[in-house]
């Protein structure tokens, strides 16, 4: 039972971190809207994203079926607290989804910008919220004994969660600069070039302070790392991302820095995860009280049976996915997406 | 107001909006599939050009019903989290699969299928709608499933304060999933076929692409002739399901007050719950019986079976069954006449058909809620039929102003995007000109 109530505390993460790193590139592609203003340079984006945006978000959708499934106490307990919070992630995710897909439906430069502005908010906000729920969770949040929360919306706006709202902007930032210098075409690569290393540097500046402030301010984030010292590895690979992540962006092709910052993003959930386990929600009023993945959980059979979903589905998403990227994305020199662009255009 | 309520409303509010697309998008993708693999068979163009157009509506179509579904995936949690800790251990499962099985498959391949005809290798682009409508239909199915262990839970054991699984295939393939599965689906196929045979129809009367859209009235046509005769059966195998498992809503339906034998099918009547009484009623003697059972004398259960504490709100059930019933009689008699007219070539010039078709267009969306009502609140007062009150599955911790901000936020937005969905799918049809059929207008990019 244990095995298995670790597996989907693990899997629930490897979800949650499925949907940062590919969403991330819809999301912080979306959020630089506001470096890249004008419709061509933003339509060149959204051309590249139209087609994997959708199948992004389905991870999202998943993520939230998942831990609904798995850990019913946490989707419920969450999910309620957070009420206002979520109702306006849930805003904008519908902004960002309808403001891509409608865009080319009327060729007119005001309609176009309009939902480009739309996409932009849309998708800052989605990266900001994500940031500012998952610093409440890492602190904690105070619960009742029934698992719901007892604060308030303003108490979500705190300074440490506002820091990892920032914090996870600037990681979806570089997510979509990397997607960006990967797909291309060359102007938009050497623009987006600049701008990761700028949101390297930010990025890494902002976790640095996190990092202090949590060692003074909430250091039971540490006590796993004291007491597994093995542990040390995930954030050893977290550094050691950060570290390599300028030389790749001057020496290394188009598509690498895609995938170390990739890597970034991986490795700083497992980070989190060696931070709060075996805790999904840790109860601010009372830790003893938290909502854990032994607590929480839902009943061994239906663990096991959705173990078994994931372990028939899972692969065969990641195939099809792998598969509509390369055709898309994989190979396409500069001149062909714009012979292909220009082309599907003029028809 | 009270949460609780307010919550109902919101649930309401945004599944039945929600649910005007799905029924659509699965209809209409089967029906795409359809055309692009006679394009295959014949290599004749028109075919490709046809279900480019349909691509276009489906594309509008989908965005819209994608961007109100994101919303239900979380709502259990936020405003039912007494309900969603009850059913956590049965109810997530399927949800859980309907991203993994199914909805992946429909999201990747609807991007393939709108945007990858020049990006993608033919051969992927071949699948695409193949596996866009696997994909809906998948996801359909798990969504059912959740929705009918609801209102027929099985495969489970109560312990302590929660439902637990006992056996997941008992769960999933509960009484009621297969006979409300194959309705929906039903449904969904007679909704995208009237969608395509009414906007054809529109594209004739207009002399707008004349041949395209004779051959999509002819393609709609054939779909909607089967789906309607076909739900005749579906529909009467769903109505004896509901009769056998859920019986106090089956005598809400059709206004069964009294236990009785030999009952009569009610074809038209003003229900007075109060007096439990119906007036002015028109029925056929002996048919609910024979319907339901295949004797004329059997008994069907009435309302007074039950305590009133546990009653649907009767007077909402029985007015959104009757007109579904009613309309789906009129759908089959409409497409047979329809079939006729095709056989004889002359569907494509009769001006009163066409006329018909179009008015037709909006109807199974409206027979789709009906029956989505009727399922819904005739599962009332239950949330899960028999084992936990509405009342008592709300969230506790969620003040009711906040509910209210959210309800009224939703009911702008869904306003906004059916707005804006009527008006992206005229303009697709207006930009529709003998000149052109591409229908792809994009801004300048590199």
């Amino acid at each position: 039972m244990v095995a298995l109530q670790i597996t989907w505390f693990i899997l629930i993460g490897i979800l949650m971190a499925g949907y940062t790193v590919l969403a991330g590139f819809d999301l912080g592609a979306g959020y630089l809207f506001y470096r890249f203003r004008s419709a061509e340079e933003r339509e060149a984006i959204s051309y590249n994203l139209r087609p994997i945006w959708g199948v992004n978000q389905v991870w999202l959708l998943t993520g939230g079926g998942a831990l609904f499934a798995a850990f019913p106490k946490v989707y419920a307990g969450v999910f309620s607290g957070f009420y206002l919070a979520l109702m306006l992630l849930l805003l904008v995710l519908v902004l960002r989804a309808v403001a891509i897909e409608i865009k080319p439906e009327v060729n007119s430069a005001r309609w176009i910008r309009f939902w480009d502005e739309a996409y932009f908010i849309g998708s800052a906000l989605v990266c900001l919220l994500l940031g500012v729920a998952m610093g409440n969770l890492l602190a904690g949040i105070p619960l009742d004994v029934k698992g719901n929360y007892t604060g308030g919306f303003w108490d979500l706006l705190n300074l440490f969660a506002i820091g990892t709202g920032l914090f996870s902007v600037s990681l979806f930032a570089l997510q979509g600069a990397g997607f960006l210098m990967a797909v291309g075409p060359d102007q938009l690569r050497e623009k987006a070039s600049q701008i990761a290393f700028r949101y390297w540097l930010v990025s890494l500046v902002l976790f640095l302070l996190l990092s202090v402030y949590c060692f003074i301010n909430e250091p039971q984030v540490f006590a796993n790392y004291y007491h597994y010292p093995l542990l040390y590895v995930i954030p050893a690979l977290l550094v050691a991302c950060y570290g390599i992540y300028p030389v790749v962006l001057k020496k290394m092709a188009a598509y690498i820095p895609m995938l170390v910052s990739s890597l970034l993003i991986l490795s700083l959930w497992g980070v989190i995860g060696g931070a709060m386990f075996p805790a999904l929600v840790p109860n601010a009023a009372d830790p003893a009280a938290s909502l854990t993945l032994y607590n929480s959980s839902s009943s061994l059979l239906t663990l096991k049976v959705m173990l078994i979903l994931a372990i028939i589905g899972v692969p065969i998403v990641l195939f099809y996915i792998g598969v509509i990227y390369r055709q898309f994305f994989a190979g396409r020199s500069l001149s062909q997406s714009i012979d292909s662009s220009a082309g599907e255009l003029s028809q | 107001m009270d949460a609780v309520l307010l919550s109902r409303i919101q649930f309401g509010v945004t599944v039945g909006f929600h649910f005007i697309f799905p029924p659509l998008t699965i209809g209409l993708a089967w029906i795409i599939y359809f055309m692009q693999r006679r394009f295959h068979q014949t290599g004749e163009l028109i075919y490709q050009q046809m279900s480019r157009l349909w691509v276009r509506l489906l594309a509008i179509s989908f965005v819209i019903g994608v961007a109100s579904g994101i919303v239900m995936e979380f709502q259990f949690g936020t405003n039912w989290a007494e309900y969603s800790r009850y059913v956590g251990d049965i109810f997530g499962a399927p949800l859980a699969a309907e991203g993994i099985l199914a909805f992946f498959l429909e999201s990747a391949f609807i991007g393939v299928l709108i945007w990858g005809e020049n990006r993608v290798s033919p051969t992927l682009y071949r699948l695409s709608s193949l596996l866009v409508a696997v994909g809906a239909t998948l996801s359909a199915f798990w969504i059912i499933v959740a929705n009918s262990w609801m209102q027929t839970p099985a495969g489970y054991h109560i312990v302590g304060s929660r439902a637990e699984l006992t056996n997941f295939f008992q769960a999933v393939f509960n009484p009621s999933t297969l006979p409300r599965y194959l309705h929906t689906i039903d449904a969904s196929f007679i909704t995208g076929a009237f969608f395509v045979v009414g906007i054809s129809a529109w594209m004739l009367l207009k002399n707008r692409q004349a041949e395209m859209a004779g051959k999509s009235l002819r393609i709609g046509l054939v779909v909607a002739v089967i789906a309607c005769v076909v739900q005749l059966f579906l529909g009467h195998y769903h109505a004896v399901q509901v009769a056998n498992t859920q019986p106090a809503k089956l005598a809400a339906m059709e206004a069964v007050f009294e236990d009785e034998q030999g009952a009569s099918l009610l074809l038209f009547g003003l229900v007075d719950p109060e007096n439990r009484t119906v007036n002015n009623k028109i029925a056929v003697p002996y048919l609910l019986s024979w319907l339901i059972t295949g004797e004329p004398h059997a008994e069907i259960k009435g309302l007074n079976s039950f305590p009133e504490t546990d009653w649907p709100p009767v007077k909402v059930v029985f007015y959104s069954y009757r007109p579904m019933i009613i309309l789906g009689g009129a759908f089959i008699l409409f497409t047979l006449w329809g079939l006729w007219l095709l056989k004889g070539g002359t569907v494509y010039n009769n001006r009163l058909f066409l006329r018909l078709a179009m008015i037709a267009l909006p109807l199974p969306f409206i027979v789709n809620q009906l029956g989505w009502i009727t399922a819904e609140v005739g599962r009332q007062p239950w949330i899960v039929y028999g084992l936990l009150r509405t009342a008592d599955a709300a969230s506790v911790n969620v003040p009711a102003a906040q509910i209210l901000a959210s309800l009224v936020m939703f009911v702008l937005i869904y306003i906004l995007l059916l707005g804006l969905w009527i008006f992206l799918i005229a303009k697709e049809l207006k930009s529709v000109s003998d000149a052109n059929v591409n229908g792809k207008e994009v801004a300048s990019a590199w």
